[in-house]
């Protein structure tokens, strides 16, 4: 089924990464298990795998972060220590972080030079960095102004300025760690753009996504990793999604999601004129207007930071907001003055936070607690006004991780020794068996392995299908598409329009995701 | 917190006890260094602390006072609020007990001890409900705040003590002695009608009961009630006690109130239980103590039972040395500090290796 690649004209030279027998071990974690993988000189290389299979763990052996257990790397052919990044930055390898790492009040040029400059005066430098950068943005659409302030460039410039960071090192070979998780589709069609004439040039990129229909557009070949071990390097060309998704999870999965139509009921939570600003003044969400019925999911699409966290916070009770807004046909506090998140959930919200670590669950606590956790003041947690009955709480989250088969079955575990799918089932469970009116999701999926996907997609559906009203946040386009009954798309705190998911597609809204056209443009 | 790479019993037990073997090794150097042989010196603290009656009687007295700084630090640190201002809130703990036991005249000093009980607890209170508010409010960091009242409560007391409640007769700073009825019941008092012996001299007295009967009732506050379900939430994570509706501004507030007003109790057992008067520094830095009794204890209300105890022995068997040896006063401290350190701040000294050698073992069964 699966070749070992070794075809291509690019492979007759020594490739340009090799790995052998890599293996790392954090504790009694085995991170990494006899890696073996080479990256052919010229080529654009997948790594694909879901969270914790060890892709991040690879990658920062290759960059100098963490030293292997075992095992050998070898550029160009030539065996190499690579003991700190200063060691990968001069065996040519230039890394874009997920997270940048540029200086927020420094200028494009300034970060650029960071670190690399030729003398105590800097002009030297930030000359010769301005020529460089002139002619690699006419080569390879890398433009960006040399003299604006990093602080003052959307997320997409800045990743630009991270590649010519790498490319002022002179690194041959580029590797990116999910850089299209925080951009627009248009944003990332630039992107992978610049990365084939970055290709053509004779430069080797490695990419490192979880999206499969990323790795399908724009790769040569693409390696799976599962659990630590690489488990197959295929030709892109002669692979499927379906394939690939296979060899990450390890047994067949479905893509797509099977519903119904939706029979939307009565309208449950309607906003007019929401608004809200954060403390330091800034307006996070610009007059929103929005209907929510009962038996439908409507999903929010947009490129994160566009007001979706503030949306979800305010209709949450978590962000003091103004304007209107009715819940079944009453109106609620917004000020957050006299309620707060738990007078929200007594009015029949429940919320699935974004960030399930920060929020979403304490993971010092057990995850019995955690059942309890938002809902410690409801009558069948406590004996009296006083005491908690931990037993009951105990009891109930047993039938929870039955019924959300979340693995292993035992809440005397604490949250945080879970898997990021089965916190995210613990979260579920307790919003969703709380039996809201409304629920509002943020991030369903982020940091869940497609095995959990499949659940939690059915677990959502089956809720609207009892008739309770669904808000979905999410900045997987595919999952917008494929879970929502409406969709509407924020960009910069406001809603651009609303689409049909039937009869729209990723481009469409990667247009109003990115401001250009929609209802209200 | 990371129970899953040690057993829970190498991480509760065995890592405060290398902690403090290795303290105690270094403070061995440092007595041989200054010609002294340690091997005596720890039989002298040994026998001084622990070798009769009436060195249990201090040791267990001091144990009382740290018992009750301990807790109050632990409550405060279970929200994840530093209260370095426990030496304060017991000072001003001591107001209220002197002001209590001076001024109303009472009949058994059962009655006294409930009321000295209740000002001493409310004085804590109220000292720390001020820094609380600007935490809570303001943002004013704790810590610092916490500090800065322990110098105002210092200087409160110096002047309470000097110009306001010294008897105009006496030279000493210092308030009268309260009348004999007062005089709480000495473990000798209380040992006594069940036939056992107990040194009259040594000071621990029914406080001693009432400090861990407070340790039990902390426990069922913190892991059997809504509040403590929410103070340790909030502890965890502030903004995952936001989501699920958990006030910060209460829980700040309501955690340094029962952090302060159990310091505060501690002046109980050394304003009455001890000299029966109020004198300048009545706390002897049992605030402090308290901070090291809490990291050592894991912040547990059970936990720190053990650890006041060793600082009651190391508060005792210090004095005995200073007393029978040419170890300085100053040398007692010395190695107080070092066991603060290594079982407070270097804590992950000791913990990474054995969990290291955890995982090792684990690997390889």
């Amino acid at each position: 089924m699966v070749a070992e690649v070794t075809g291509g004209a690019a492979a007759k030279a020594a490739p340009a990464i090799e790995l052998r027998g890599i293996s790392k071990a954090f504790g009694p974690v085995q991170a990494n298990k006899d890696i073996n993988i080479k990256v052919n000189k010229g080529t654009i290389h997948g790594i694909i795998g879901e969270n914790g299979a060890g892709k991040s763990t690879m990658m920062s052996i290759l960059y100098g972060f963490y030293k292997a257990d075992s095992g050998e790397i070898l550029i160009d052919g030539k065996p190499t220590q690579i003991t700190d990044s200063q060691a990968a930055i001069s065996a040519g390898i230039g890394m874009v972080f997920q997270h940048f790492k540029l200086v927020e009040n420094f200028t494009v040029l300034e970060n650029v030079i960071l670190g690399a400059e030729d003398s105590e005066r800097l002009m030297p430098s930030l000359n010769r960095a301005r020529k460089l950068l002139t002619e690699l943005a006419a080569e390879y659409e890398l433009n960006v102004d040399p003299d604006a302030l990093i602080e003052t460039l959307s997320v997409g410039h800045q990743q630009r300025v991270e590649i010519l960071k790498a490319l002022y090192r002179e690194a041959n070979i580029l590797i990116l760690d999910e850089p299209t998780g925080v951009l627009t589709p248009a944003e990332a069609d630039h992107l992978f753009r610049i990365l084939r004439g970055l290709k053509e040039q004779g430069k080797t990129i490695i990419l490192i996504t979880h999206k499969l229909r990323e790795i399908m557009d724009v790769t040569d070949e693409v390696s799976v990793m599962r659990r630590g071990e690489m488990v197959a390097t295929v030709n892109t060309a002669e692979t499927s999604p379906t394939e690939l998704a296979e060899l990450m999870v390890g047994r067949k999965v479905l893509l797509e999601v099977e519903k119904t139509p939706a029979k939307p009921g009565e309208v449950v939570l309607s906003a007019r004129g929401l608004k809200v600003v954060d403390e330091f003044g800034v307006e996070r969400l610009r007059s929103i207007d929005l209907d929510i019925r009962a038996g439908e999911i409507l999903g929010v699409a947009g490129v994160a930071g566009n007001g979706q966290s503030a949306l979800l916070e305010a209709l949450a009770g978590m962000a003091a907001a103004t304007g209107e807004v009715k819940m079944n046909g009453e109106p609620l506090d917004l000020t957050l003055k006299h309620s707060d998140a738990g007078t929200r959930r007594e009015r029949g919200v429940s919320h699935v936070h974004e960030d399930r670590h920060r929020c979403g669950l304490i993971l010092d606590f057990m995850a019995w607690e955690n059942i309890a956790f938002g809902y410690h003041n409801a009558p069948e947690y406590n004996k009296n006004k006083l005491l908690m009955d931990n037993h009951a709480i105990l009891e109930d989250a047993k039938g929870k991780f039955e019924r959300f088969d979340v693995r292993p079955p035992n809440p005397m575990l604490t949250a945080e020794s879970f898997s990021g799918g089965n916190q995210q089932k613990i979260v579920l469970a307790r919003e969703i068996e709380r039996n809201p009116d409304l629920l509002l999701v943020g991030q369903p999926t982020r940091g869940v392995d497609i095995g959990a996907i499949e659940f939690i997609h059915k677990q959502l559906i089956a809720l609207r299908d009892q008739g309770k009203a669904i808000l979905l946040v999410s900045v997987e386009l595919d999952e917008i598409l494929s879970l929502s009954d409406r969709i509407v798309v924020m960009f910069d705190g406001r809603i651009m329009g609303e689409r049909d998911p039937e009869t729209t597609n990723a481009q469409d809204l990667g247009l109003m995701m990115a401001g250009m056209t929609g209802d209200v443009a | 917190m990371s129970s899953k790479r040690m057993p829970k019993w190498a991480d509760v037990l065995l890592v405060p006890i290398l902690s403090l073997i290795i303290a105690f090794a270094l403070s061995a150097l440092v007595i041989l260094a200054i010609g002294e042989d340690p091997v005596r010196a720890m039989r002298l603290m040994i026998t001084g602390a622990l070798g009769s009656t009436y060195g249990w009687g201090y040791t267990l007295y001091f144990t009382t006072n740290f018992l009750l700084t301990g807790l109050g630090v632990s409550i405060a640190f279970q929200a994840r609020l530093f209260n370095i201002g426990g030496e304060g809130q017991a000072l001003i703990g001591g107001l209220g007990v002197a002001l209590v036991c001076l001024f109303i005249p009472w009949p058994h000093w059962s009655l006294a001890i409930i009321a000295a009980i209740a000002a001493s607890a409310i004085f804590g209170a109220v000292w720390a409900a001020i820094p609380a508010y600007l935490q809570a409010k303001r943002g004013s960091h704790i810590v610092i705040t916490t500090i800065m009242f322990n110098f105002i409560a210092f200087s409160l007391m110096n002047y309470m003590l000097s110009h306001v409640l010294r008897p105009p007769t006496s030279m000493d700073p210092a308030t009268a002695r309260f009348d004999n009825v007062l005089r709480l019941p000495r473990l000798h008092d209380i040992l006594a009608p069940m036939g056992i012996d107990f040194s009259r001299a040594g000071p621990a007295n029914v406080m001693l009961f009432v400090a861990l009967l407070a340790c039990v009732l902390a426990y069922f506050l913190m892991w059997r009630t809504r509040l403590g379900f929410e103070i340790r939430a909030f502890g965890k994570s502030e903004p995952a006690a936001h989501y699920a509706g958990i006030s910060g501004v209460k829980i700040i507030m309501v955690a340094m109130l029962i952090s302060g007003a159990l310091s505060g109790m501690m002046a109980v057992n050394s304003v009455m239980g001890g000299p029966q008067r109020l004198v300048m520094n009545a706390v002897e830095g049992a605030g402090f103590i308290g901070i090291a009794v809490a990291l050592m204890g894991r912040s547990h209300p059970i936990g720190i039972i053990a650890p006041a105890l060793l600082f009651g022995f190391l508060f005792q068997g210090g004095s005995e040395l200073a007393l029978e040896t040419t170890i300085p006063r100053e040398m007692i401290i010395i190695i107080q500090a070092l066991v603060i350190m290594f079982t407070g701040a270097l804590d992950n000294m000791v913990r990474t290796p054995l969990e290291t050698l955890f995982a090792l073992m684990r690997r390889r069964t």
